[in-house]
């Protein structure tokens, strides 16, 4: 025969809590009470805290924020499938991800205000920084799994997020095909959230599934509901455990939403209707999972009530005592130009010092 | 002790630190089952096997992107760019991530890699198999820039480079690869120190890569009809550049030729000239000159001789600045 079929894909989708809060028992991962309350709280401090840095930012009192609120379920729960030791590599739209690895909310104050300081994570230093060029941290979580590997850990694995905006991008295809090729234990997990900035979904790319660019490098795919904590937990959690086993990399597609603007810098009326939000609104991830809970019986409107007051009482401080006041060094960028600056550039420091001195910091 | 050509001592050096630190890894294009289109890497295949000497797919910004990852969680790769004329493709990677990770992340995170790439003209070669870009990684903060000219220094300075906390750009001039051979000590090189190859009083002659030789051969011919005293320097380190040896040479010569394969605008010799102008313009007996190519796309073999820099342009440029 001329013509045969040599091979053919196909993709899945998985979901397990639906938006009207129903969970279909056969999947529903075996998650014990206690995660199951720890990633509400932490999806709903991240939703908390991302809108007060909002607000913040609103005042005149923050900079620019990417704003993640609608998406938590997409990037909280892979952090529960994760170990300390494993690596987290992240892109810039999923704060709840990282202050379940350990980051503080004064980081996120620090780094949305301007300070470097903000991305040393203190109680993990597998957590990488904020990565802002689209798609190029994820060959470095390919580095990073591999190279571990070859140190000695024999189970350590890297997790690395971004969006589909992401996914056009060269460095996308480099790093997962490096991954397949170096056989990496890497899970790469996209939010797609429908935009970049303006550009939705459909001008990214003609593929019908994000999950399906898989296939072209030999790796797993898959497409979860991202707005399901369960079905992105139990995509992440089998995704991690093949990684773990050596069994190769996996790409998860989360669809989701971004309910609010790219950044503060944007408006999305130019580009979206407010039926298309509306329609999201619906689906919303902290909702869901409240009735998930409410039906186990494990929660209710009174710890609702009391979750909220810690929350709020927990982001006021940090606000707080952040806004009295931080010392930063002026010269540190000097610091960490190289391991020991050069002499040449000690002589700049001595000049920016010195200029410093007798102009003031400005306005 | 025999002599040896650059190859050769790139390649020993290569063996020694991988012989002497399981941490060093090299990934690239061919430089495994082939051991580089050079040979520089030839032999580390057979000898670490293939999870040390990775045979990369064709994708530079995936090879600095995944060794960027590598060097964070503690290995030191060694990464090969086939030609510099490719290097591009992983600019943003270089640019945007292995040159910024430390002061991004305030010294949590540090990028130690070294990404080594034949460059230059006089090969014959295709087109951008001949460019000298040195200028636009010695611009970008947190990257180190070295350039070797001899087997007796490469060796060395690729070990200091593979040892270097810091990212390093490794640029190795092609045309000196095999062209002369030398009996080297194992003489150690700092990254950032530039070599006085003759001490003199009377002109300073700066230089780096393939240029280095050329400038020796003008300096000879010209010493055949007149007695001079030249100080000749080797830059080695584009950046961070040795300034003080530069300055303190020309406080004591007066006079100062640089020589650069490169083209003109915005390169290490008008850097240089920036440098002497900002510390020791007082001291100048004459313009600071500079012998380059020009500012034109290199152009294809039939004609890089009309613009590689020649020793007919170093000689009357060093006998111009001597007799000003």
């Amino acid at each position: 025969m001329p013509l045969d079929i040599i091979e053919t894909f196909q993709i899945s989708r998985l979901s397990i809590l639906n938006e009207n809060g129903n969970v279909d028992r056969e999947l529903e991962p075996d998650l014990p009470e206690g995660s199951l309350i720890k990633l509400y709280e932490a999806m709903s401090l991240s939703r908390m805290m991302d809108q007060r840095m909002l607000n913040l930012q609103r005042q005149g009192r923050l900079g620019t924020l990417p704003v993640c609120t609608g998406q938590e379920a997409a990037f909280c729960p892979p952090i529960l499938a994760l170990r300390d030791t494993d690596w987290f590599v992240g892109s810039y739209r999923e704060l709840g991800a990282r202050l379940m690895r350990g980051e503080s909310l004064t980081n996120a104050l620090m780094f949305y205000n301007g300070y470097e300081e903000g991305n040393v994570n203190p109680s993990n230093d597998r957590t990488l920084p904020v990565s802002i060029i689209l798609g190029s941290q994820l060959a470095h979580a390919v580095g990073l799994a591999y190279a571990s590997r070859l140190l000695g850990e024999k189970e350590t694995i890297a997790l690395a997020m971004f969006g589909d905006g992401s996914t056009s991008e060269g460095d996308f295809h480099e790093a997962l095909n490096f991954a397949g090729v170096l056989n990496a234990p890497v899970v790469f997990l996209c939010q797609n959230n429908q935009f970049a900035i303006s550009t939705p979904r459909q001008f990214q790319t003609r593929s019908e599934t994000i999950a399906q660019k898989a296939i072209a490098y030999g790796i797993h795919g898959i497409q979860v509901d991202g707005n399901d904590a369960l079905a992105v937990y139990l995509a992440a959690k089998e995704a991690v455990d093949r990684a773990r086993a050596g069994g190769g990399p996996t790409l998860i597609e989360a669809v989701t939403f971004r309910m609010g603007m790219h950044t503060t810098a944007d408006d999305p009326t130019r580009y979206r209707a407010d039926e298309q939000v509306a329609a999201w609104e619906n689906k919303d991830p902290l909702i869901r999972f409240n009735i998930y809970l409410s039906e186990k019986g494990i929660w209710d409107e009174e710890k609702q009530a009391d979750l909220e007051s810690r929350l709020k009482a927990r982001i006021d401080k940090r606000v707080t005592e952040f806004e009295q006041g931080i010392e930063v060094k002026p010269d540190a960028p000097f610091d960490h130009v190289f391991a020991v600056p050069p002499e040449s550039l000690e002589d700049q420091r001595r000049q920016f010092l010195a200029d410093l001195e007798k102009e003031g910091i400005h306005g | 002790m025999a002599k040896i050509n650059m190859v050769q001592a790139l390649n020993a050096s290569l063996h020694e630190a991988m012989d002497q630190d399981e941490k060093v890894l090299v990934m690239g294009e061919d430089v495994g089952i082939n051991g580089g289109v050079f040979r520089v890497t030839d032999g580390l295949y057979d000898k670490f096997g293939r999870d040390r000497v990775i045979d990369s797919p064709i994708a530079e910004s995936g090879i600095l992107g995944t060794a960027i990852g590598m060097a964070m969680a503690g290995l030191r790769p060694v990464i090969e760019m086939q030609f510099s004329g490719f290097s591009y493709e992983m600019m943003h990677q270089l640019e945007g991530n292995a040159s910024r990770m430390r002061n991004r992340s305030r010294g949590q995170f540090t990028v130690p890699l070294v990404v080594r790439m034949p460059y230059g003209g006089g090969v014959r070669a295709l087109e951008h198999h001949s460019e000298s870009k040195e200028a636009y990684y010695g611009h970008t903060a947190g990257v180190k820039v070295v350039i070797p000219s001899t087997p007796s220094n490469a060796g060395p300075l690729l070990r200091a480079a593979i040892d270097d906390p810091d990212p390093v750009i490794f640029m190795e001039p092609k045309r000196s690869y095999r062209s002369f051979k030398e009996v080297v000590s194992p003489e150690p090189y700092q990254i950032g120190r530039a070599e006085i190859l003759k001490p003199g009083g009377d002109i300073t002659i700066i230089s780096w890569g393939a240029m280095m030789r050329d400038t020796l051969k003008a300096v000879e011919m010209i010493k055949a009809n007149r007695d001079f005293s030249p100080e000749i320097i080797d830059l080695l380190t584009i950046s961070p550049m040795d300034v003080r040896t530069i300055i303190e040479s020309v406080k004591k010569t007066g006079r100062c030729v640089v020589v650069q394969e490169a083209q003109q605008s915005f390169g290490p010799a008008s850097e240089i000239i920036a440098l002497i102008n900002d510390q020791a313009l007082m001291y100048l007996e004459a313009p600071v000159k500079r012998v380059t190519m020009y500012d034109v796309v290199f152009p294809l073999f039939a004609r890089e001789n009309y613009y590689l820099p020649s020793k007919e342009k170093i000689l009357r440029a060093i006998t111009h600045t001597l007799d000003f």
